[in-house]
């Protein structure tokens, strides 16, 4: 599936609950299938920067596509690092930086998350653009 | 539980708590950070820029003096509710952690010299700690630590071992603002003055909560936020005995603060003012003079015997909740309860508790040291104020108990 299309499928996953405790649930469910970030990577240079709780992050391409694993202590940022990987692992490094990211808008996870969780999502998605470029560039 | 004052007539004071946060009515437990303001404080501030705002000390005119007046009755109204012998013993500021950098930066200049000692505690947050470890790392000095135990009390053995090695500034907690443990100031005072060492405590968790008399304590300083006392922000202040606060340097320079000027030399105002440089915000100073009224023209052992009420309750009912875990478990406890459920993390059951409606604070707290010492990466928080009621802490209970069985 295209980074679009993924992006279009969590939007109606989304839609079909009006509650946001139903759709908290639906990230601690999605914390629970991340791909998890090799032991030897979690550690202080795989951390992401600007989140409360910590994120680690890491990146490997292989057959000309980036594949994402992340871990994270607390579950609903594990949730939300799962649904970003869900949308940009398994693509390749110039669609993902090419991607608009403005779904995130529609599924409204920017505004209901508090500012200080709202700028780790941003960092989230701001690192993973950048092991993208940097892929790209090697290409 | 009886009480000798009437929720509902406070709660009515206080128009934010009738708000809705995600369709859900508010329950605002997040008061060691920061309460919420009566309307007498609102409007009390709100009269000063609609009618008297003006410049203070310096005018000639009318709503100068009128104002100066004001603002001079304000440091009276704080010296009283202190009990301070005289009321340019209270010095504004904009608040706890300014106190303290206050009192870093003048005793720096006054008292410390190269390879001196300061004590604090175990327990303090960031403005009673990092001030004076900046400064005395400058004087490559030592900041010497009272060790607590894993209940969050203060080993007072070891305070008297430090003290022997001659600080030249003890500086600690009446309530830390993550256990809630209320510190044995008094008798912490006293053991500092039997080796003739100043005091400083941080009142910021206990002058909205506790009566606080500076004389019976005996302290040199007590350092308060306003904000945290039902008054604006952006005010607070510092009591310093007069002796200490006539030696003492300035902070900082310029306004109201000089007594003479040239280029070649500067002579500074006498005590308040000395400290006071610039404008000061008038407005939110008689604001606190409002919040100080509130307090005062309430039963305050009732308000004690109530707040005590609901610490009790919050956390006879949390500890009925599978997995929790109390961070600080003091004896004497006062205005907040700090707590872990299993392994959950703190954000994770702050974030879903935001969501029904309570607001908790998660994280920190300001006290990354007390967070090592417990070796957790935060606590869940929750704190109260006069006009919490136990309704509210039932649907706290039934909120968190909710989100932990989400997160579990």
């Amino acid at each position: 599936m295209t980074i679009k299309e993924i992006q279009d499928s969590i939007v109606e996953e989304f839609s079909m609950f009006d509650d946001w405790m139903d759709r908290y649930s639906m990230l601690i469910e999605m914390g629970k299938d991340c791909p998890i970030i090799d032991a030897q990577y979690r550690n202080d240079n795989y951390l992401i920067n600007g989140c409360q709780s910590r994120v680690w992050l890491h990146a490997k391409m292989e057959d000309g596509k980036v594949y994402f694993s992340a871990d994270s202590d607390a579950v609903i940022t594990k949730g939300i690092i799962n649904l970003l990987i869900k949308v940009l692992s398994g693509q390749t490094p110039k669609d993902i930086v090419e991607a608009d990211m403005s779904f995130l808008d529609e599924i409204g996870l920017k505004e209901h998350l508090s500012p200080t969780r709202s700028n780790g999502l941003l960092s989230m998605v701001k690192q993973m653009m950048l092991y993208a470029e940097v892929f790209n560039n090697k290409v | 539980m009886t009480s000798n004052f009437d929720i509902n007539e406070i709660r009515r004071q206080f128009p934010i708590l009738d708000r809705t946060v995600y369709g859900k009515p508010l329950v605002y437990f997040d008061n060691a950070a920061t309460t919420q303001k009566p309307l007498c404080v609102i409007e009390r501030e709100r009269d000063y820029y609609l009618n008297e705002n003006c410049n203070i000390h310096r005018g000639i005119h009318y709503l100068s003096q009128e104002a100066t007046e004001a603002y001079e009755n304000a440091r009276k109204t704080v010296a009283s509710f202190l009990n301070a012998k005289d009321s340019n013993e209270i010095i504004f500021t904009r608040g706890t952690t300014e106190s303290l950098n206050l009192l870093a930066t003048s005793h720096g200049k006054l008292l410390v010299n190269e390879g001196d000692k300061i004590l604090v505690s175990a327990m303090e947050h960031h403005s009673n700690m990092v001030p004076w470890q900046q400064m005395i790392q400058e004087k490559h000095g030592e900041l010497l630590v009272i060790p607590m135990d894993k209940n969050g009390v203060l080993d007072l053995n070891a305070y008297e071992e430090l003290l022997k090695q001659s600080p030249k500034i003890v500086s600690i907690a009446h309530v830390s603002n993550t256990l809630a443990t209320i510190n044995p100031i008094k008798e912490m005072i006293a053991m500092a003055h039997k080796y003739d060492i100043p005091v400083i405590i941080d009142g910021a968790q206990s002058m909205a909560h506790h009566i606080i008399d500076v004389q019976d304590l005996d302290c040199e300083f007590f350092v308060f936020s306003g904000h945290k006392m039902y008054a604006p922000m952006g005010i607070g202040g510092l009591y310093g005995k007069m002796e200490w606060l006539e030696k003492m340097p300035p902070y900082q320079y310029g306004g109201e603060m000089v007594d003479k000027v040239s280029f070649e030399k500067t002579t500074f105002n006498k005590v308040p003012f000395k400290f006071e440089a610039g404008t000061p915000n008038v407005g939110a100073a008689l604001g606190l003079e409002a919040a100080v009224k509130f307090i005062q023209s309430l039963d305050r052992k009732a308000v004690e015997e109530y707040e005590e009420h609901l610490l009790n309750y919050a956390t006879e009912q949390l500890s009925k909740i599978e997995g929790i875990r109390f961070i600080g478990q003091a004896p004497k406890r006062s205005g907040l309860v700090s707590f872990l459920i299993g392994d959950i993390h703190p954000y994770d059951l702050g974030t879903l508790v935001d969501k029904m409606g309570v607001a908790l604070r998660t994280g920190h707290h300001c006290a990354e040291p007390v967070m090592t010492f417990f070796d957790i990466p935060g606590t869940v928080r929750a704190s109260f104020a006069i006009y919490n009621t136990t309704e509210e802490i039932d649907i706290f209970i039934k909120a968190v108990e909710k989100a932990a069985n989400m997160l579990r």
